[in-house]
């Protein structure tokens, strides 16, 4: 019992990310018609923004301490980062401790700039042109932008962890009288997604702008004769799902140490999630989401993997197959979108 | 001739006289000067070309076609690579029977994928294809690999042991490499005129003269009643399918041609080295050839055969650019000029050939909708309009398609 | 003026059989045919430096590259000699190879099969390399040792890991430096037995691929045979990213030791997962319970953070070694690149000295004298103390270390701390090992 309700947690915790990923990848498609190959390296920017910063609060200048020696033998130079030395070690030492939930303030800022060039500069000029062709410059985009974070930072993962206090295991099943021990930092994840989703939901369901955008993805061209100003606000809502992909690689950091290419790892994932949800359904990738990361999570038991060897890495691909014969716009999509 | 109207008659003579002569023709700088490094005429890279052509011309009859853009052609590129391997291993060295296995079986298993994938259109089908290369690739990857049955010889790749049985093989009088009759694919004749040394590889012009057949096909495909289906399916199948025509053994017959090009590229690949790696199979690569025949352009006759170069080109010659290379060319330069050139370069050679690879790609598409194609025949339209200085020249912007 | 170069020697007779056209400039060939593939006729040759320079191995690549970078500035006299003063051999004079300038090409092995085949047929082909070395993976130093066989040239393997490189697919032309998966159990479990106990259950997450298995068998029966149990092996994919799911069903298995037979990203995430999941702060059958990393490197420790602390492993050199060989290497690559040499840096330098001084001792740089040459030879001074290439199999014997992350690191570097060095007795097998058999070296290869 533990062990599948553990499962559970695990794939609602992949899920979160899937999720994360996928719900702006839908968001890109159903309001700018976008095929977005470059909302992995969205993603993987994010967790460069965590990096970045923890780079630059260990920011350090170098004394040189006559009494140790390095590996050459010269006098070892000791560095002590900015932050301790004008805060003390006590309040700097914290501040680099924090660097990961400090790189959300970072982030958003930085991906919303990133997401509204990117918009602006290249996919503008995408709209008309065949899907194929979005792809491929997004696709060489992502090549590009990864290229450029590994020549900054090499290919090796790097490790940003979490603050110390949110860094052991709690006991999620004391409440209801079981042990079931769990990584507090994937709980804060799992948290922070259901928020992010819960946040964008309200935004496009309660306000004004969202309800513009919504009726902007449903019949685009009645909703710029109304006299709306559509384009702009589909900037804007750019920015915001390569928000979303940037603070879930934020997040995603202490789970996993990032390194360059961890964009295109999930983002054959991501999309084998939009499509399974159905193109353009905000809430069909967010179930896909869950319901893939916890299919997944459940395959790679013991007991799958002996019954069925391999079971564990085509179980996704297996999904979205019987997903598209069955029922070929997704969970929730519309019909009639992207079928041609 | 052959059945071709004169323009495609010429394409296809142009084709052919530049693939016979690709060893002069790719290797224009003479081997000790510093620019030998961008000469592409040696056997390896000669074969990739007209393989990966090969590869990319099949999957232009299913995408330029019909519009139906597979994302999983690598899987059946990596089943025809195992499947001559298994020929090797089984009969012997002599490449036709691989060959021509690699082709069926690669044949059976597009049919099979075909039929799943064709009932959906659009990215739907993209995505299917997807993950049934994905799902080809993870199994050959570990699963089929495993010591009780091992079908793929997993991350190793797939290849000729000692205790094989090879029944037809007689190693006193066959070379102990894939051959034709006993002429090996590495038998490579070296010409040396003054400077240069030309380079003329049996495997390459066995996968050139086979290159120029497909070519042969493609075109008669692109121009029979049958391409015209399938253009039709890609203008509108809607349409055509109230006109009371089924449309989908014409994209199931186009979808399994493009399979057993795959598999013919596939099993050529190891019939001029015979080892077969999974990562053949995986998304990337299936990725590769969609850039190959978009970046050449897509629907012509031509194109694909030149994105396929363009890559193959990048991979193989900026990937092995280094600041010793760097070096040795601006040792001309003052010192500090020398390091200044050379800081600049340096991210976009060695292994920074990936980044010089995605902004090219990000260029072309952005400005060369059509491919290099196109860059051609605009290259060619300013040319003449600045001969002639008159729009005369605009009836023949087509010249390969 | 013409010359006909054909690879393999069966050409020439089987020629004759594929038709007039064809087979007709192959009269020509016996006579002007070269002794040997891509024989150095100037006054340098040329060698062949292939690693991975994009994928996930690119800095471990990058490192092996400055490795060779620094060992031909050795060979050819620059720099203050390195590992050439301390090499039992002293063949090697500072003058080139034979007293040819060395000259070298890169490549780019993108840590795939085919990449890699490819990059080293277009040294063998276009660049005229004699030697092709270098490589991050097993995978890709079987693929290219198979490549070099048939094309005629010596490989001298670089950071590969798997039994099968000198097993199931040895070949007379290629020849490892590095330890292997099997060596890494046998220098382990005496270590584990002193720390750990005999009664131990362990819990195996294992890459499912070529080397993950070879490593996962050796620990298994190297643990089993001093007492352990093993309670379960599970097989992870190589794509995996969130060790989750296989991590959990660690915590109520009943298991004390969970062993990792991970490498590269796979290994850091696997283990920044299972401490993340606690794992180290557990207590099982009244035991504390431990993680062990197999085959450990600088590099990966550095990515797994703080998360390696107090965790044992083996590697195969590390950069704090006191003999004069190691000493002697630091200080060279430290002086030239700001930050001491990685293992994989280690070995690649090494067997370029090894190549060099092999052709030297032959006296010709055809590979099957060069063969000859490293096979059966004992030298010292490299860094593992006294080593033998052995000609049975081509593998090297030497000393392996087992290693622990460092509690307390001084630098970014000093992430891995000695904690024995395990003589190299313990750690030979016979060639007929069972996890060796299947394969045979076949016999030396020169190509034309």
């Amino acid at each position: 019992m533990d062990a599948i309700l553990l499962q559970i947690l695990n794939g609602l915790d992949k899920g979160s990310a899937y999720a994360l990923i996928a719900l702006g990848l839908t968001l890109i498609f159903g309001t700018l018609g976008v095929v977005n190959f470059a909302h992995g390296a969205l993603f993987m920017i994010g967790a460069f923004c965590a990096v970045t910063l923890q780079r630059i609060l260990n920011l350090s200048f170098e004394t040189v301490d006559e009494t140790q020696t390095d590996f050459l033998g010269n006098p070892l130079k000791v560095k002590t980062p900015y932050v301790e030395a004008w805060f003390g070690p006590d309040i700097g030492g914290s501040i680099v401790d924090w660097a990961v939930p400090l790189a959300i303030l970072f982030a958003i800022p930085i991906m919303i700039g990133v997401g509204y060039v990117m918009e602006r500069g290249l996919i503008k000029h995408f709209y008309k042109r065949p899907h194929a062709d979005q792809i491929l410059v997004t696709f060489g985009l992502a090549i590009v932008l990864q290229e450029v974070v590994k020549y900054f930072y090499g290919a090796n993962p790097i490790q940003t962890p979490a603050p110390d206090a949110l860094n052991g295991v709690m006991n999620l099943g004391a409440v209801i009288g079981m042990d079931i021990i769990y990584p507090v930092w994937r709980v804060v994840y799992f948290a922070f997604a259901v928020l992010i989703i819960g946040g964008i939901f309200c935004f496009l369901q309660f306000t004004t702008f969202g309800m513009v955008v919504r009726a902007g993805m449903a019949d685009r061209e009645t909703v710029g004769l109304l006299g709306i100003n559509i384009d702009r606000r589909f900037t804007i809502m750019f920015g915001i799902a390569a928000a979303v992909a940037g603070l879930a690689g934020v997040m995603y950091t202490p789970i996993n140490p990032p390194n360059y290419h961890m964009g295109m790892d999930f983002l054959v994932l991501s999309f084998v999630v939009v499509v399974v949800g159905g193109m353009g359904s905000l809430p069909g990738a967010v179930l896909a989401g869950f319901l893939l990361g916890i299919l997944e999570s459940f395959a790679s038991t013991t007991w799958a993997t002996t019954t069925l060897p391999g079971i564990n890495q085509i179980i996704i691909y297996l999904v979205a197959i019987a997903v598209l014969l069955t029922r070929p716009r997704g969970l929730m999509g519309r019909k009639g979108v992207m079928e041609d | 001739m052959f059945g071709l109207n004169k323009k495609d008659t010429s394409v296809l003579i142009i084709v052919a006289v530049m693939v016979m002569l690709a060893p002069f023709l790719l290797n224009p700088f003479p081997s000790a000067s510093g620019l030998a490094q961008f000469n592409a005429g040696y056997p390896d890279l000669m074969q990739k070309f007209v393989i990966f052509g090969i590869f990319a011309i099949g999957f232009n009859i299913l995408f330029g076609l019909t519009g139906y853009l597979s994302f999983g052609h690598a899987a059946f590129l990596g089943v025809g690579s195992y499947s001559c391997v298994w020929m090797f291993k089984l009969l012997g060295y002599n490449v036709l029977p691989g060959i021509l296995l690699s082709i069926a079986v690669s044949g059976v298993f597009a049919l099979l994928i075909g039929y799943v994938s064709l009932r959906r259109s659009g990215i739907y089908f993209s995505i299917l294809t997807l993950a049934f290369a994905q799902m080809s690739y993870a199994l050959a990857y570990s699963v089929l690999s495993n010591p009780k049955f091992n079908l793929t010889n997993g991350e190793t790749g797939l290849q000729v042991y000692a205790d094989d049985p090879q029944w037809f093989h007689n190693p006193d009088r066959l070379p102990d490499l894939p051959h034709l009759f006993g002429l090996s694919m590495r038998a490579t004749y070296k010409l040396d005129l003054g400077a240069w040394e030309f380079q003329f590889n049996a495997g390459y012009y066995l996968c050139a003269v086979i290159m120029l057949a497909c070519f042969y096909l493609a075109i008669r495909i692109f121009r029979s009643p049958f391409g015209m289906m399938l253009r039709a399916v890609k203008s509108n199948q809607q349409r055509m399918n109230y006109t009371g025509l089924n449309s989908r053994p014409y994209t199931l017959a186009a979808f399994v041609i493009s399979g057993m090009y795959a598999g013919l590229a596939g099993g050529l690949l190891s019939a001029v080295d015979p080892l077969a790696g999974a990562e053949r199979m995986q998304w990337t690569a299936s990725g590769e050839v969609v850039l190959m025949t978009i970046l050449g352009g897509a629907g012509t006759l031509i194109g694909p055969v030149l994105g396929a170069g363009f890559i193959k080109y990048f991979e193989n010659i900026f990937s092995k650019i280094n600041d010793y290379v760097l070096h040795s060319w601006f040792s001309f330069l003052p010192d500090g000029m020398e390091d200044a050139v050379v800081f600049l370069i340096h991210p976009f050679i060695g292994k920074g050939w990936h980044l010089t690879l995605g902004i090219l790609f990000m260029l072309v598409v952005i400005f060369l909708p059509g491919g290099l194609v196109e860059g051609g025949q605009r290259l060619v339209n300013w040319i003449r309009g600045r001969k002639a200085k008159s729009s005369t020249a605009a009836h023949e912007t087509n010249p390969a398609e | 003026m013409t010359k006909f170069d054909v690879s393999r020697r069966g050409v020439l007779k089987s020629g004759a059989f594929a038709g007039a056209g064809v087979a007709l400039p192959t009269i020509f060939t016996a006579s002007s045919a070269a002794a040997f593939t891509n024989e150095p006729t100037g006054s340098s040759v040329t060698l062949g430096f292939n690693v991975p320079q994009t994928g996930p191995y690119a800095d471990e690549g990058a490192d092996e590259l400055r490795a060779y970078e620094l060992a031909v500035e050795h060979l050819n006299g620059g720099g203050d000699g390195g590992m050439m003063n301390t090499f039992s051999s002293k063949a090697l004079q500072g003058s080139g190879i034979l007293g040819k300038k060395v000259e070298y090409v890169t490549g780019d092995t993108q840590t795939k099969s085919d990449a890699a085949r490819a990059s080293a047929k277009s040294m063998i082909e276009k660049d005229g390399a004699v030697m092709i070395t270098g490589g991050s993976s097993s995978g890709v130093a079987i693929a290219v040792q198979g490549l070099c066989q048939e094309a005629g040239v010596i490989f001298m393997a670089g950071l590969t890991h798997s039994n099968d490189t000198t097993g199931k697919d040895k070949k007379a032309n290629g020849f490892r430096h590095f330890f292997n998966a099997y060596m890494s159990g046998a220098a382990l479990a005496p270590v584990l037995k002193n720390l750990y106990g005999t009664d131990r259950k362990a819990y195996h997450l294992t890459a499912d691929y070529t080397w993950g298995w070879s490593q996962e068998e050796s620990i298994k029966a190297a643990t089993e045979a001093m007492g352990w149990q093993t309670v379960n092996t599970v097989k992870t994919p190589l794509a995996a990213t969130d060790f989750s799911s296989y991590i959990a069903p660690v915590l109520n298995s009943g298991a004390d030791v969970l062993v990792l037979n991970h490498y590269g990203g796979n290994m850091v995430n696997s283990l920044t997962n299972a401490v993340q999941f606690g794992l180290r702060d557990k207590q099982v059958n009244g035991k504390n319970f431990e993680i062990v990393v197999p085959l450990y490197s600088r590099l990966m420790a550095k990515g797994a953070g703080a998360n390696v602390k107090g965790i044992h492993g083996s590697t195969n050199w590390h950069w704090t070694l006191q003999d004069e060989g190691s000493k002697a290497f630091v200080k060279s690559f430290g002086t030239k690149y700001g930050f001491p040499p990685s293992q994989a840096a280690h070995t690649c330098y090494v067997q370029t000295l090894l190549y060099a001084d092999a052709v030297e001792r032959a006296g010709s740089f055809n590979p099957c004298a060069v063969a000859e040459a490293l096979e059966g030879y004992e030298f010292d001074g490299l860094g593992n103390g006294p080593t033998l290439y052995r000609a049975e199999d081509h593998q090297c014997f030497k000393d392996v270390l087992v290693v622990r992350g460092k509690e307390n690191p001084t630098s970014e570097f000093d992430l891995l701390e000695v904690v024995e060095v395990t003589p190299r007795a313990q750690v030979e097998y016979a060639p007929d090992h069972p996890m060796f058999a299947g394969g045979s070296l076949g016999e030396c290869n020169p190509g034309a």
